[in-house]
């Protein structure tokens, strides 16, 4: 009886011994799975697993990724980030991406002092003052201009309708730099509001409609783009739509159907002109697995989890606080969406693409850079 | 001007669905004095079968929404039976919460099975979605037959219940359910009777919305559901005939104040619920219920 339990001591000690030896770096990633936003989150999940298929071990662990589902809602984004931090005891956090959620999430791992990733918000506020909280993609001032003068310069657009959803920080932010810069350069615009989850514009769209405007510019996100477009096209509307990274998303086609064709949007990747070879690699990879092209969000959520090995490759160790400062001295990273280079204050500069549907496709109109 | 009747006919497409959606609420809580909260999930899972009827069982487009409608109805029977029965001499708010649950229910159950990324709807004939031009007014197909819809399921409803002895029974269950019972008349097969028309309405509804607004996830019926249940508080709940005005109403209300104030659009939903609030303080039984006994 002694001999045996000698023997399941020492195996016991032994086991423990290379459990911990062969430990796990936990990485949470809170997303919107399900929901009103849900492709967004299947798509930059897709991408992280790419990259995670691609390198699986960190400073000679395997890394583990914890999937939370914020079912596109705002509270329920600060639930999963204090789960994953709490419960799950995570080390950094890949997600969030509209930008109200990664509010909501950032200010969460702010206070627990753990880096958080975001793929794809934009608005400015959400690394506004906060040290934890950092992303890899542009920001919205810069994505506004950019609607702006591709509107003004391309499209040859004086006047503009352009819906703003209020329930949605990206979409206000981002209608307010368009605005801005749209203005500044001699256009008129006709500004009306939604809520994401409304499903009926007729209203605001006949309100829109009776000033002839040249472009509608549409700051939110593709539920409600696609509904919307095919209500204007309903209502008589032929010209053309413009709008930011939140259109791009299969739904937009199917739900939108030929309603969409001849929508711009602003963009952080095409995968017909992958910036860096890393971004060939990606658009390999992606394709020989899902049998369809690469959206930016995949790309972006692929640069996500890159940017966070690399900062624990260069921090040489697990501790979340120099986690944290290897992400926001990230210099140069060749990511699947660019050159990737993170500032004090959490925000990366790179270029933005614009893109067009046309026949129900999403393609490659040009680059405009910082 | 133009702005104006196009709106007209903008609000008359939303209120004809609010108001089949909030025929179903009111019918249950006249017979039961239940407000049936998983409504708009039945709502939701109506149009799911629709598009699975079509899609994946490959019927044609009619057969496959005739087919939807008789499915929701059996699951509204089905839920009346394991939810609401057992519970039915509980305390009401026993029943209340277990309508919450079952619409927390059916929510997660859909986006277990059906997944949580929308599907597009685009799975009936393209005449639906033509547009017909009158002036320099826009409308489409659609908005014609919802009202028509509408006005022909109210009549079967008007039918149903003071043309038949179903319906009779009906209307005395929702005076008094021991004493309809002690009269002979079957109350569980009646109840069973009002879930499964309430639920197919709701069918009907929820393939119309589809097809106005193309796409169908898990979480489509929440707020068409709650819009409908102040449709028909708005109405006076438990009369069909308020369910019907009060749908109009809340559609009417809410594309004018977007039409009017294009400015408050981002907040139309606020305004449904002071409507509801404002009406509730001066008038909380409705618009209707004062002037008829005939609650469902």
């Amino acid at each position: 009886m002694k001999k045996i339990c000698f023997v399941l001591l020492v195996g016991l000690i032994f086991f423990s011994v290379l459990s911990f030896s062969e430990g796990t770096v936990k990485i949470g990633v809170a997303l919107p799975m399900t929901g009103g936003i849900a492709s967004f989150g299947q798509m930059v999940y897709q991408g992280i697993e790419i990259a995670n298929q691609m390198f699986p071990t960190v400073l000679g662990m395997k890394v583990e990724l914890i999937l939370a589902d914020n079912r596109s809602d705002k509270t329920e984004a600060a639930n999963v980030v204090s789960r994953l931090i709490n419960l799950n005891g995570v080390v950094g956090i890949l997600g969030e991406v509209a930008s109200s959620n990664t509010l909501a999430g950032g200010a969460v791992a702010e206070k627990a002092g753990i880096p958080l990733l975001s793929p794809a918000s934009t608005n400015p506020l959400v690394t506004q003052g906060k040290k934890f909280v950092s992303r890899v993609c542009f920001i919205d001032p810069f994505q506004g201009h950019v609607a702006a003068i591709f509107a003004l310069n391309n499209l040859k657009a004086k006047t503009a309708a352009v819906f703003t959803d209020v329930a949605q920080d990206y979409s206000v932010g981002l209608s307010n730099f368009f605005v801005k810069d749209f203005t500044a350069g001699g256009g008129t615009v006709y500004k009306e509001y939604y809520q994401s989850g409304d499903q009926d514009f007729s209203a605001q769209l006949t309100d829109a409609l009776s000033h002839n405007p040249d472009v509608i510019y549409i700051s939110g996100y593709y539920p409600e783009i696609a509904l919307m477009a095919k209500q204007a096209r309903q209502l008589g509307y032929t010209g053309p739509f413009l709008a930011g990274d939140g259109a791009e998303a299969p739904e937009l086609i199917k739900i939108g159907g030929s309603a969409v064709n001849g929508l711009y949007y602003t963009s952080h990747f095409n995968a017909d002109h992958p910036a860096t070879k890393m971004g060939q690699e990606f658009v390999a990879k992606y394709e020989a697995l899902y049998h369809t092209s690469p959206s930016a969000l995949a790309a972006l959520g692929f640069d996500t989890y890159l940017v966070m090995l690399n900062a624990i490759e260069r921090a040489g160790s697990t501790d979340p606080a120099k986690i944290n400062a290897a992400i926001r001295s990230t210099k140069n990273f060749e990511g699947a969406t660019g050159y990737i280079t993170i500032g004090d204050d959490g925000n990366a500069v790179k270029s933005a693409v614009i893109n067009e549907v046309v026949n129900s496709q999403f393609t490659y109109v040009t680059t405009i850079n910082p | 001007m133009n702005a104006l009747i196009q709106n007209f006919f903008n609000s008359l497409a939303l209120g004809g669905l609010y108001a089949l959606i909030a025929v179903g609420y009111t019918m249950v809580y006249g017979i039961l004095r239940l407000i049936n909260f998983a409504h708009g999930d039945i709502f939701m899972m109506g149009t799911y079968f629709a598009f699975y009827a079509i899609t994946l069982l490959l019927l044609p487009w009619w057969l496959g929404f005739l087919f939807a409608i008789f499915i929701t109805g059996l699951l509204g029977y089905s839920i009346e039976k394991i939810a609401y029965r057992p519970l039915r001499n509980a305390p009401r708010i026993s029943s209340l919460i277990t309508a919450i649950g079952m619409s927390f229910f059916l929510e997660s159950f859909a986006v277990v099975v059906f997944g949580g990324i929308p599907k597009s709807f685009n799975v009936y004939p393209k005449m639906f979605s033509d547009v017909i031009i009158i002036g320099k007014t826009r409308i489409p197909v659609l908005t014609f037959i919802t009202i028509i819809v509408t006005v022909l399921l109210f009549l079967f409803l008007w039918w149903l219940l003071y043309k038949t002895k179903t319906g009779l029974a009906m209307r005395a269950i929702s005076v008094d359910i021991p004493t309809t019972s002690l009269m002979g008349a079957n109350v569980n097969n009646v109840i069973s009777i009002t879930f499964i028309v309430g639920s197919s309405f709701a069918a009907v509804a929820g393939i119309l919305w589809a097809m106005k607004y193309p796409q169908v996830q898990p979480y489509m019926g929440f707020t068409p559901g709650l819009k409908a249940f102040v449709a028909a508080v708005i109405g006076g709940i438990g009369s069909i005939q308020g369910a019907i005005v009060g749908g109009f109403l809340l559609g009417f209300l809410e594309i004018m104040l977007v039409g009017f104030f294009p400015n408050l659009a981002g907040y139309r939903d606020v305004f449904a619920y002071v409507t509801l609030v404002i009406i509730l303080m001066f008038r909380p039984t409705g618009i209707f219920k004062i002037y008829s006994e005939q609650k469902v």
